[in-house]
């Protein structure tokens, strides 16, 4: 009798110690995410999502930011996504269990966990300096890519790893290649999986202040670029700038809490699109 | 002729000794049976006829395997060929996520083959040579994963034959599977052993009693006793096959 009441007793509290602390997690993320709406929403605006920073940045909008990380977010892809799809195909699928492999895979994960101001002064002095691509839409997505990339090979690792074995063995004893394995069977499994962490990486980058700040973004830049090779306003440095450094720092918060909550939704809107394309995408690979 | 003829066979995984000098020869259009304890290297010894070991690291093999009087293991074999000439059927169902018409074709698809025509024909025809062609004819579209366990291993047995092998493996197929199900697999190997060589291994006495030609019984990597089924069943001329399909050890 004892012995059973303590057993309630334990799973009980148990069971609430893990529904505070999950709620705890949740009430900050609303707290976060409603403390952005209320004071950004009055911000947002037709005019603010469509005109150039006026006064100082204290008045008009942001349109030049918004574009600014549009193509830096795009360009950082165009440039990880290949490489690091592939890579991470080559690491799971081809390149077996040898010492340089295991080699490879570390430095992989060590370079994710590197600073990312440490990314933007490695692509100042590479893409910016030494390539003489000067501060450009093109030395900043590369940077973004070079940041976004151990991401992108360790999401298409994962995803290929949850492929069941007997599918690739199913596969080859049907007189398929390697090649046709992995482009045919394998790779349409792994996809949804793929795709979802594709996009995250991209929620990640988009965001990120560091690695553009030396290699792409202009303190106050009222044009939109032309080519890659233009400087550009970004979000994630706006807000930094008008929340820092600008001209008046008082008379553009609210212009800071608007440029935030724009971000904020543009990383919300891709995490959403994430969710409904991994949906897509498993549905449709079953009947396929 | 058709028959698998193994010379000397040795092979290890590692430093682990796993098969110890098999000769033996399979006749075409036949079932042979591979009995024996787990561990017993009875499926090392199968997938050595379509060189699925090839996938596995670390292995060692000595000795000849001859299909159609070729040593599938000389150089100048293209692996994905020899594969095409021998079928294997896995323990577990293991069709693609593709839909149940895709899951047949795919072997047609990937050995080059692009005639919209052939394909549907070969399809429908290997439906109904896996005995399942009436259960599926109205919903090809539909994913394989909507159909049993046992309608999933007769798709897979399909798939298979799409692309006409002349040997088929079968790695305990109906170990997965509910009683009525394995016995349309055994009706369906009846059936099969017309056309293509089959080869099966099984952990069911019974079932290698009712299917096969010819049992070969393995124990610790060695050949034991091969001969009529009838033979092994009723009266083998070994002390531990006796043991072994009477239930006394394994």
């Amino acid at each position: 009798m004892e012995y059973r009441k303590r057993k309630k007793i334990s799973q009980a509290s148990a069971f609430w110690v893990f529904r505070i602390m999950s709620i705890a997690v949740i009430a900050i993320l609303f707290w976060i995410l409603g403390f952005i709406i209320v004071n950004g929403f009055q911000a947002i605006s037709w005019d603010f999502l469509t005109k150039m920073p006026e006064d100082g940045m204290t008045k008009g909008g942001i349109y030049p930011a918004i574009i600014g990380t549009l193509c830096l977010t795009a360009g950082s892809m165009i440039f990880a996504f290949p490489i690091g799809v592939l890579s991470g195909i080559y690491l799971n699928e081809y390149a077996g269990k040898g010492w340089l492999v295991r080699f490879i895979r570390m430095m992989t994960n060590n370079l994710g966990s590197i600073p990312s101001i440490v990314f933007g002064l490695f692509g100042m002095s590479l893409f910016v300096n030494t390539l003489e691509f000067g501060d450009s839409i093109i030395a900043g997505s590369l940077t973004l890519g070079l940041l976004a990339l151990p991401v992108v090979i360790r999401t298409t690792e994962e995803a290929l790893k949850q492929v069941d074995n007997s599918y690739r063995t199913g596969s080859l004893a049907l007189g398929a290649t390697k090649l046709q394995t992995v482009v045919k069977v394998v790779l349409p499994i792994a996809f949804p999986n793929i795709i979802t962490g594709l996009i995250l990486s991209v929620g990640r980058v988009s965001g990120e202040t560091a690695p553009i700040m030396f290699t792409a973004v202009a303190y106050f830049l009222p044009m939109l670029p032309s080519s890659i090779f233009d400087q550009v306003m970004a979000l994630p440095y706006h807000l930094y700038v008008i929340s820092t450094s600008g001209t008046d720092i008082e008379a553009s918060r609210t212009m800071a809490y608007g440029t935030a909550f724009v971000l904020i939704a543009i990383v919300l809107i891709l995490n959403l699109s994430a969710n409904g394309l991994r949906r897509y995408f498993s549905n449709k690979v079953k009947t396929n | 002729m058709y028959n698998i003829d193994v010379k000397d066979l040795n092979f290890y995984y590692g430093d682990f000794h796993a098969l110890k000098d098999i000769t033996m020869s399979i006749q075409e259009n036949s079932v042979t049976a591979f009995i024996g304890p787990s561990g017993c290297g009875k499926s090392t010894f199968l997938r050595l006829f379509n060189r699925m070991n090839d996938l596995i690291p670390d292995i060692k093999m000595t000795g000849e395997v001859n299909i159609d009087g070729r040593n599938i293991y000389a150089k100048d074999i293209l692996v994905d060929e020899l594969r095409k000439e021998v079928g294997m059927v896995f323990q577990k169902p293991n069709p693609f996520p593709k839909s149940i018409f895709e899951n047949v074709a795919y072997g047609l698809r990937v050995n080059g083959e692009k005639n919209k025509k052939v394909i549907e024909e070969r399809v429908v025809e290997s439906l109904k040579g896996a005995a399942l062609w009436e259960e599926v004819k109205d919903k090809l579209k539909k994913s394989a994963f909507e159909l049993s366990g046992g309608q999933q291993q007769r798709l897979c047995i399909a798939r298979a034959l799409a692309i006409a092998p002349k040997i088929i493996l079968m790695d305990e197929p109906a170990s997965a599977l509910d009683p009525l199900s394995t016995l349309k697999i055994e009706e369906l190997i009846f059936q099969l052993k017309k056309d293509y060589t089959i080869v099966i291994v099984t952990h069911n006495m019974q079932q290698a009693a009712r299917v096969s030609d010819k049992t070969a019984f393995f124990y610790l990597g060695e050949l034991i006793e091969y001969d009529f089924t009838e033979k092994i069943f009723t009266n083998p001329s070994k002390e531990s096959t006796q043991n072994y399909i009477t239930g006394r050890f394994g």
